[in-house]
């Protein structure tokens, strides 16, 4: 038989909906279940994260202070309801780590991404359904395995090891040092299983961030619907594409670095590790040639590009929000585009501005100084064109646009700082202080989570078929955004009085301990505390916001916010193969908003009629 | 909710410009006796009036936008693309002023670290260890005694390593206080026995990563006598916060007399120096 007779085109993408629990809400390989998934995922773990700064902001405001509850929390940790030095840099270390990893990385790209990019450009799914489904499910077992690292105590046993050595979690900050990082107990607590665990953790993530980035980059170029060419593609289209891009070439640096750090580990092998070391009362003898160094260039190779990783998403949505709440096209789409690419490009080339004081050549760090510089141009171009969108609009001020709003204001509270740490001679003074901690907090942390906010916010009613309560939704960012900001802005004079990082207490105004230059400095360090269990508060109202919204939310109809992108156009939430067989076909680009001439102010993507495309850029 | 956010934005460029107009005069970097503090200082401040400017006039902008731009009943908004004009000039203004600090902010780094300290410069040897600071001095005859790490023994003192065949290395001595002559140079060695840590001297605005298996270089020149804290900026185990000691200035010529003595005469002294000035 050679006649096969071929089914209709649009009939092949059309499968039906698993109907089994496991295959639809668990094993699914629908981006859209994908997506909630990563998204679930991350909000758990930033509740994680959260509760462990409340904690160490309480070491910091209080030091050495007892506390009741701490000894019913932590009975091993904790017993004498203090937090010790050990407890708090684990702490610190598991902190960066989930926030930086299973939420900044998580949320925008694989949560958001996965969700609306096919639905965006047109298409039924992702290229790799079932590899989506695997990155998800090594993601989450990445996040099982770091979680298990505190409790490396316990598990020691079942692996045949010693138990008593690992006190407590790793310790090593979530940038993970060598040679501290890759010599073992005999470092000192904390260097056992709690890091062979956590480097673990991370070599999985590395391997789910770059199955997930073939997935994106493969589907935004090659399963883009009709008409819908790459200068009509939402910018956060755009977004999702560079970071894909960007975790495609930094991710396997990091997991061949996190490769040789387990096997100076567990192999004896001598990759960070240089001869004669002389650690806690002992010559090392069994590891010799390693370079101490290398670690941080190859953590830094990808931890540049990380950082943009977590804001770029977040500055596409912000683009299309400011658009689609201003009524305006965005301004300048074109230098948007061209913008992220610049950001993404550089990114590459500015590690070593982490690394100026680390031994490094004098000389690099005068080029990788020069580079960090110009990385302000582009991000100056954003903002400059984010405000130009806003600039006169007819401005809808929803939940969402708020949380964009106030992305623009932290981005450039955030990333203006870095004028001043990109300088060598600036640096000098400033790095590994709370002048860097809260540089890094405000833009890649709290705007990046802006992002995630303002996401929710926007495509919540997409997602669940539910509108978010306005009402809450508006409280929450107004103290959110004032909580942010009284925490982090005074944390850059903390860092120019010279306050260290990964210190569990500066000064003790109760015994006199600590560093005399900072006696001074407790007031604005509990001021800062406190602002920060006020703003973990008032989280609570998002998180009530999200469940009554799921319980008791009002209806959401197909395109609530009057937006002209694609997944407006199907049903709230959308059908399983999101366009129900009939592929869309696109007309216009993405901010075609108070187009003069036409019925109203705003033409969908699909809209054929009405006054042709123009390009004003 | 316009003027809400608006006011916030506002709220938020005052108050920071406030904070750091007032807040300076109990909060800000401790007094600086280096040679290098200075400029480093008024690169800081330079910085911190462009960042002002643009960080005041970015928050007024988006201020001024949210409050303004409101929607008003049906009307359309204004349907512009933006402006390759505009957008060219920001992107120059903003291109020439950024790559303008950026080699400004290279010339403290170029003195300190590209250039040979002074032939007279007082000079020792800095070993760092988990939790604890080491200082190699090389005694009267001026020359640092040989190190090797076979020969660390941190139960008998012999923290640095110091090789007991090394004639030159009989008279040197091993203290955990760095002493520094006033207004005159010093060059230190860096060194670390097991995982790295970082030199941190926020008095001299300084700060160098120490590394295992390297040997860096560093100059400065102390301008005040006084007592200055070196705590560790390195993450270097459980104890890191612990990881500090103190940096005595003294006269040049106490100095030289002090450094002469053997190890157990200077640690004499040490206790009355540290009590003789007050912390900074």
């Amino acid at each position: 038989m050679t006649d096969v007779v071929h089914p209709v085109h649009g009939e092949v993408h059309r499968h039906p909906a698993p109907t089994s629990f496991i295959r639809k809400y668990v094993f699914s390989t629908d981006h859209k279940v994908i997506g909630i998934q990563y998204w679930c995922l991350a909000l758990f773990s930033v509740m994680v994260g959260m509760a462990m700064s409340a904690l160490m902001r309480l070491q910091l405001g209080w030091p050495g202070q007892e506390w009741g509850f701490l000894k019913t929390l932590m009975p091993n940790a904790a017993e004498t309801g203090t937090i010790s030095g050990e407890l708090y840099l684990s702490m610190l270390t598991m902190h960066g780590t989930i926030m930086v990893f299973f939420v900044l990385t998580t949320a925008p790209q694989g949560g958001f991404g996965n969700y609306f990019l096919p639905i965006q450009i047109g298409a039924a799914d992702m290229a790799f359904p079932v590899l989506n489904m695997l990155s998800f499910w090594i993601t989450f077992l990445a996040l099982v395995v770091l979680l298990s690292a505190p409790f490396a105590d316990s598990i020691a046993p079942f692996l045949g090891m010693d138990a008593a050595s690992n006190v407590i979690g790793p310790i090593g900050g979530w940038t993970g040092y060598a040679p501290l990082s890759a010599l073992g107990e005999r470092a000192g607590p904390g260097q056992g299983l709690g890091v062979v665990l956590w480097v673990t953790s991370i070599a999985l993530f590395c391997i789910a961030s770059l199955l997930g980035a073939l997935n994106f980059i493969t589907t935004m170029l090659n399963m883009r619907t009709r008409g819908m060419s790459l200068m009509r593609l939402p910018l956060t289209c755009w977004a999702w594409f560079t970071t894909a891009v960007l975790a495609l070439l930094s991710f396997p640096v990091l997991l061949a670095a996190g490769i040789l750090l387990l096997l100076d580990h567990l192999a004896l092998t001598s990759f960070f590790i240089p001869a004669n070391e002389y650690v806690n009362g002992k010559l090392v003898t069994d590891h010799a040639g390693g370079s101490p160094i290398l670690w941080q260039h190859l953590f830094w190779f990808f931890g540049h590009p990380e950082v943009y990783i977590a804001i770029l998403p977040g500055m596409g949505l912000t683009g299309h929000i400011l658009a689609t709440f201003s009524r305006k096209p965005i301004f300048g789409y074109r230098a948007m585009v061209y913008a992220i690419f610049a950001i993404g490009l550089l990114g590459f080339f500015v590690w070593g501005h982490h690394m100026f004081i680390s031994g490094m050549s004098p000389y690099s760090a005068i080029a990788f100084s020069l580079i960090t510089l110009t990385i302000g141009v582009p991000s100056a171009i954003k903002t400059f064109n984010w405000l130009g969108t806003l600039w006169g609009g007819q401005i809808r001020f929803t939940t969402p646009m708020l949380f964009a709003i106030g992305f623009v204001s932290l981005f450039v509270s955030g990333g203006i700082t870095g004028l001043f740490l990109g300088q060598t001679s600036i640096d000098l003074p400033l790095h590994d202080t709370y002048f860097v901690v809260g540089h890094f907090h405000l833009i890649m942390g709290v705007a990046a989570i802006f992002g995630m906010f303002a996401g929710t916010y926007f495509w919540f009613p997409k997602m669940f078929g539910k509108m978010m309560h306005e009402g809450m939704g508006k409280l929450h960012f107004l103290l959110t955004f004032i909580g942010v900001n009284a925490i982090f802005i005074p944390m850059h004079i903390m860092g120019m009085a010279g306050q260290t990082r990964r210190y569990s207490f500066h000064w003790n105004p109760v015994t006199g301990e600590g560093l005399h230059y900072l006696s001074n400095m407790t007031p604005l360090t509990r001021f800062v505390s406190w602002a920060a269990f006020f703003t973990i508060t008032v989280q609570l109202i998002f998180l009530v916001n999200l469940v009554w919204s799921l319980a008791k939310g009002k209806r959401a109809s197909e395109n609530p916010w009057e937006a002209t992108s694609l997944e407006w156009t199907i049903s709230s939430p959308p059908p399983h193969d999101n366009f129900a067989g009939v592929e869309p076909v696109v007309h216009r680009g993405a901010y075609e908003f108070s187009v003069p001439g036409a019925s109203k102010d705003y033409l969908m993507q699909t809209d054929a009629g009405g006054p042709a495309e123009v390009h004003g850029d | 909710m316009g003027k809400i956010t608006g006011i916030l934005m506002f709220v938020v460029a005052i108050g920071t410009v406030l904070l750091f107009k007032f807040g300076s005069a109990l909060w800000w970097f401790p007094h600086g006796i280096s040679e290098n503090a200075g400029p480093i200082d008024a690169q800081f401040n330079r910085t911190l009036t462009v960042v002002a400017i643009a960080f005041v006039a970015a928050q007024i902008a988006l201020g001024y936008a949210v409050m303004k731009f409101g929607r008003k009943g049906d009307a359309r908004a204004v349907y512009t693309h933006g402006s390759n004009k505009l957008e060219a000039v920001w992107t120059i203004v903003t291109a020439v002023v950024f790559v303008f600090l950026a080699i400004l902010g290279q010339r403290v780094w170029i003195s300190l670290h590209l250039t040979a300290a002074a032939d007279n410069a007082a000079r020792a040897e800095v070993v760092a260890q988990q939790f604890q600071w080491n200082f190699h001095y090389p005694g009267a005859d001026g020359v640092l005694g040989k190190t090797e790490a076979k020969y660390i023994d941190d139960s008998s003192l012999n923290f640095v390593g110091l090789d007991p065949t090394d004639a030159a290395g009989r008279d040197d001595a091993q203290l955990t206080t760095l002493i520094v002559p006033k207004d005159r140079q010093v060059e230190l060695t860096l060194r670390s026995k097991d995982v790295i840590h970082s030199f941190f001297v926020p008095a001299l605005r300084f700060k160098q990563d120490t590394l295992p298996g390297m040997a860096i270089k560093i100059h400065f020149t102390a301008k005040e006598e006084g007592k200055y804290e070196i705590p560790c900026a390195e993450l270097c185990g459980s104890l890191h916060y612990n990881m500090k000691t103190n940096m005595v200035v003294i006269p040049a010529d106490e100095y030289d007399r002090l450094v002469a003595m053997p190890e157990e005469k200077i640690k004499e002294q040490l206790g009355e120096l540290l009590q003789r000035y007050q912390y900074q």
